[in-house]
């Protein structure tokens, strides 16, 4: 079926956690762990769902967030953010922005296949 | 002849002495010993380079021809000292609050740091001070052949080469103990100390040719008193308005021959100098002035006719055998010639390195401000040069002229002409509405009319003015006949010239600066000026913001020199209660680097200098608003008013800024947990993630088995870490840690650290281990977990294609010891400099590894151990100084 993710991450492991999880689901998975260049890689890759971390080099995951949300093509764009720092601020902040939904770090694999289904099937 | 050599050995000698005094305080001014140095009484004595030759040997010729006439050259000074506290005490106090170098930098600070006018008043000093360089050359040579036996003067035989051995001998003498310091404001101990001690050489010969012509000659007071009765010069002969002119004129030379103003105001250690030097300076010309007339008076009587006046002071003990005395006078006027020369050498070299060779510079090398190289050396040489020029110049002067006129007339001119800076220097720190224009105009003005009224026709008629034009005028014009000016005929042509010159000078000012507006910065220097007791330092004019702290730095570090230059910055810096050496360029700041810099370059060089990098606008509204109100003068009426509301905003501000550092506390622990939590969580959510694939996949193979089983160590490694550091840190920040004192040498700890960061091979490491043989009293360990630090950044970070770390060990403050780590990357970015030292900052995007609190563990331990780790901007690379306290060392390895 190939639905395709794209991971924007910086952390090379986790980068290879979620790679491995999703791709055996039978996901396609692209990854890029830029926050400055991340806008024009989804515009590229039109990806069904876009996993994003908070904690980027050069933006953060809430500028991007913004971004998308900002542009009709993508503003309906289903996103997961990712987040290490797990204070309940942050989750208020993700869903004003409009994050379709959010996960602390460390998190189950099950919980983040779930998620990513969930997303695509809404 | 034998005579004649007994006096070249003694003028040797003398002069090797004054080599070796100038010496010796040169080295007890570096070993601290100032204050004797600097005693008020030096001061004093300094001030009497106001007698030169001219002075020593012309006054008793001037009383021979002229009578009491000679005491003018002495009441006009006398009348300033008496009165300091109107003038000289606000031109102290200037020079010293603006760093003033010269007069020409008075002038030009005060007019808006204008170059034009410093450029315009350094020509004219040279112009004025040739003449008089000129007249000491003639005076040593004259007396060197009234020795010789020669009474037949200058031009003949070996006199040229007496005169040009004396230029050379100064001018060495000079360079050597004037050029030492590029901060004029540093003062030169060594000159003024031979000044002085030639001020008490001269008084003491002028006082013993005295005594022996009064009582060994003349048979004591009643009967040299008699024979002044009986002589001319006894008669009162007094022209009011001759007499006026001339007081009025060395008064005004007094304040504006830059050598006078060099000793006054530039090498001014304490302006409480001045109450002593008010009343022993006018003594001092008392005494000097004392045995005048008993020498003329006795020189006319017992000199064949014929005999030069001036020479008298040599030529009656010479005649009466007393060689001893004679040598003594000759020292005497020795003294009062190169006294004089070596002080107008160092300031007219000053002004012209300031004024004309950096401006030039600054201007051929554009944005040379910023270029490398050590401008010092510049600086110095150009000096050098101009001390040699200047000289050369007065020698050239004296071949000449041929040394004819007599010595009075040449210094009457010399002091006319400096005398025509005084409209624009006091109206600069009397009158607020005084303009640059009208300080131009009237200066020019001025100059015009004594070059045309007194300095062609000093080299005598036919010379440079052919007769006719003294009869008739140029080309016919008899309104400008050199003496008579504007068809006023009959006046003394001294009288003649000065009152022209002077009062044509000063309408000029007053009138140009009347019509004209001054810009805002003559504006904010002129309320500087001129109310320089209300406020002494208030910001005048930069609006820094865009300035680069870090150009600033670069500049000043060739300018100053690094270790003073650093200092400099990193007061400042502790001043906004910032850490490091990079302050923020706030026009306070900014305003003292300039004056700093201005001790070394002059005003206008480093208001140039400082507007290169600052760039654009360097006056606010603000400060103009400053002015404005202040010629309102609504301060003066609300002073009241004013301190209560002062304490008001002091005490709101107090409030504001404690809470302030209360949010400040608050945001700084939320984003640390924040930190925290995320560092934490990201090597966890690789071991969950791993672990459960681990877990739940079936069909792994081996290799991929093995793989995420190392990430899970690595990870799990890598929180360990993360937590023993966090610990490190928090302990160390409580204070509760145990520092584990050892005597070991900062060579072995180094080695330790290099090895244990591994080596040389990562990165090649410069070391200079002749220097590191220093004993440590210290933590060993922790010391070298900050060196082990800092090479392993250097490792991770430097970016060149060939990074090396050089490893730099200096004396640091206090008799500590600094350590610098300087690598030749990219450095840190100026912005971050001053947070790398922050807990989980880090510079480069690429987590290289560290959780980013290696340094804030390096700033906790350096502070434990009682130094310091600061960034050291500057240095073409990344760059950390280690600093270790005074205690810190031991006197064994």
């Amino acid at each position: 079926m190939g639905k395709s993710v794209l991971l924007i991450e910086d952390e090379p492991n986790i980068i290879e956690a979620i790679s491995f999880i999703l791709l055996r689901d039978g996901w396609e998975v692209n990854t890029h762990a830029n926050g400055q260049t991340a806008l024009a890689r989804i515009a590229e890759k039109k990806p069904d769902v876009v996993i994003l971390d908070v904690m980027l080099p050069g933006a953060s995951g809430y500028d991007i967030l913004r971004g998308l949300r900002a542009e009709p093509e993508t503003h309906d764009l289903p996103v997961l953010m990712l987040t290490a720092r797990g204070q309940n601020k942050d989750r208020d902040m993700a869903e004003k922005m409009g994050a379709s939904q959010f996960m602390t770090k460390p998190f189950s694999n099950a919980d983040v296949l779930e998620a990513v289904r969930s997303l695509v099937g809404s | 002849m034998a005579t004649l050599n007994v006096l070249v050995a003694v003028c040797l000698a003398y002069v090797a002495l004054l080599f070796g005094v100038a010496f010796m305080a040169e080295r007890a001014a570096l070993r601290g010993r100032v204050k004797w140095l600097r005693s008020p009484v030096v001061y004093t004595l300094s001030l009497s380079i106001y007698c030169t030759a001219w002075t020593f040997y012309g006054a008793v010729g001037y009383a021979a021809r002229s009578g009491l006439e000679y005491l003018t050259i002495y009441i006009g000074p006398t009348l300033i000292m008496v009165g300091w506290w109107w003038v000289l005490r606000k031109m102290v106090r200037v020079g010293r609050a603006q760093r003033v170098t010269s007069i020409a930098d008075l002038i030009s600070s005060r007019y808006g740091k204008s170059t034009i006018l410093a450029i315009l008043v350094t020509t004219m000093a040279v112009a004025g001070t040739t003449p008089y360089i000129a007249l000491q050359l003639q005076s040593v040579t004259l007396s060197f052949a009234a020795f010789a036996g020669t009474t037949e003067i200058a031009g003949v035989g070996n006199s040229r080469w007496t005169a040009l051995w004396v230029a050379v001998g100064l001018t060495l003498f000079t360079i050597l103990f004037g050029t030492r310091n590029l901060d004029a404001n540093e003062r030169h101990h060594g000159v003024v100390m031979a000044i002085a001690l030639e001020a008490v050489v001269k008084l003491f010969a002028l006082l013993a040719v005295g005594v022996f012509v009064v009582w060994g000659m003349s048979g004591g007071v009643g009967a040299m008193l008699e024979q002044i009765d009986a002589s001319d010069i006894g008669s009162w002969q007094m022209q009011g308005g001759r007499w006026a002119g001339l007081i009025f004129l060395s008064a005004a030379a007094f304040l504006t021959l830059p050598r006078m103003f060099q000793v006054l105001v530039v090498e001014n250690e304490n302006e409480d100098h001045l109450r002593l030097a008010s009343w022993a300076f006018p003594t001092y010309l008392m005494l000097m002035s004392l045995f005048v007339v008993p020498i003329a008076v006795v020189g006319l009587a017992r000199l064949p006719q014929g005999a030069n006046p001036d020479l008298f002071v040599l030529t009656v003990p010479l005649s009466q055998g007393q060689t001893g005395l004679a040598m003594l006078s000759f020292l005497g006027g020795f003294s009062s010639a190169t006294s004089m020369v070596i002080v107008a050498a160092i300031a007219l070299s000053t002004m012209v390195s300031n004024h004309i060779v950096m401006p030039i510079w600054l201007r051929v090398a554009y944005g040379g401000a910023k270029m490398s190289g050590d401008v010092r050396n510049l600086v110095l040489f150009s000096r050098r040069v101009a001390i040699a020029v200047v000289v050369l110049m007065g020698y050239i002067y004296y071949r000449f002229s041929g040394g004819g006129a007599a010595l009075a007339a040449i210094g009457l001119v010399s002091f006319a002409g400096v005398a025509q800076f005084l409209p624009a220097m006091l109206g600069g720190l009397f009158w607020r509405g005084a303009t640059r224009t009208g300080a131009i105009m009237g200066l020019i003005t001025g100059f015009a009319v004594w070059t045309w009224s007194m300095l062609l026709p000093s080299f005598g008629t036919g010379e440079i003015l052919s007769p006719q034009v003294f009869e008739a005028g140029p080309w016919g014009l008899g309104w400008l006949r050199p003496h008579a000016l504007f068809g006023i005929d009959g006046l003394d042509p001294l009288v003649h010239a000065i009152l022209w010159s002077m009062s044509l000078n000063t309408l000029v000012f007053v009138a140009v600066s009347l019509g004209s507006f001054p810009s805002p910065l003559e504006r904010l220097q002129g309320a500087q000026f001129v109310d320089v007791f209300l406020h002494s330092a208030r910001p005048q004019s930069w609006s820094g913001g865009v300035a680069q702290s870090e150009d600033l730095l670069i500049m000043a570090q060739r300018i100053l020199g690094p270790i003073e230059a650093q200092a400099l910055f990193r007061r400042a810096a502790s001043k906004q209660g910032l850490v490091g050496y990079l302050p923020e360029p706030v026009p306070d700041f900014l305003n003292e680097l300039e004056r700093e810099l201005s001790g070394s370059v002059g005003a206008a060089t480093a208001h140039a200098m400082v507007g290169q990098i600052v760039g654009g606008a360097s006056v606010s509204v603000k400060d103009l608003m400053a002015v404005a109100d202040e010629t309102a003068q609504m301060m003066e009426y609300s002073s009241q008013l004013e301190i209560k509301s002062e304490e008001l905003t002091r005490t709101a501000r107090q409030l504001r800024e404690a809470n302030e550092k209360l949010t400040a506390l608050s945001v700084q622990k939320d984003a640390f947990l924040s930190q925290i939590s995320h560092e934490l969580r990201t090597p966890m959510t690789s071991i969950r993630a791993f672990s459960e694939i681990l877990r739940d996949t079936d069909g792994l193979r081996s290799a991929e088995k093995a793989k995420y089983a190392s990430i899970i160590h690595d990870e799990a490694v890598r929180l360990t870490r993360l937590l023993d550091d966090l610990l490190d840190l928090s302990v160390l920040e409580s204070g509760q840690v145990n520092m584990n004192m050892r005597r070991g040498t900062l060579k072995d700890i180094l080695d330790h650290a290099m090895a244990a960061a591994g080596g040389g091979k990562a990165l090649p490491v410069q070391r200079n281990r002749e220097n590191e043989h220093i004993g440590l009293w210290t933590d060993l360990d922790r010391l070298a977990q900050v060196f082990i630090n800092l090479i392993a950044n250097a490792q991770k970070y430097c970016d060149a294609s060939q990074p090396e770390l050089r490893i730099l060990v200096k004396p640091g403050q206090a008799g500590g010891i600094d350590v610098d780590f300087v690598d030749n990357g990219s450095g840190i970015p100026h912005d971050r400099q001053e947070m790398v030292f922050e807990k989980f900052a880090r510079v480069s995007d690429q987590g290289a590894g560290g959780a980013g609190l290696g340094l804030a563990i390096c700033r906790e331990i350096m502070v434990r151990l009682g130094g310091r780790i600061t960034y050291l901007p500057g240095q073409g690379g990344g760059a950390f100084r280690v600093s270790l306290p005074g205690e810190a060392l031991t006197t064994s390895a």
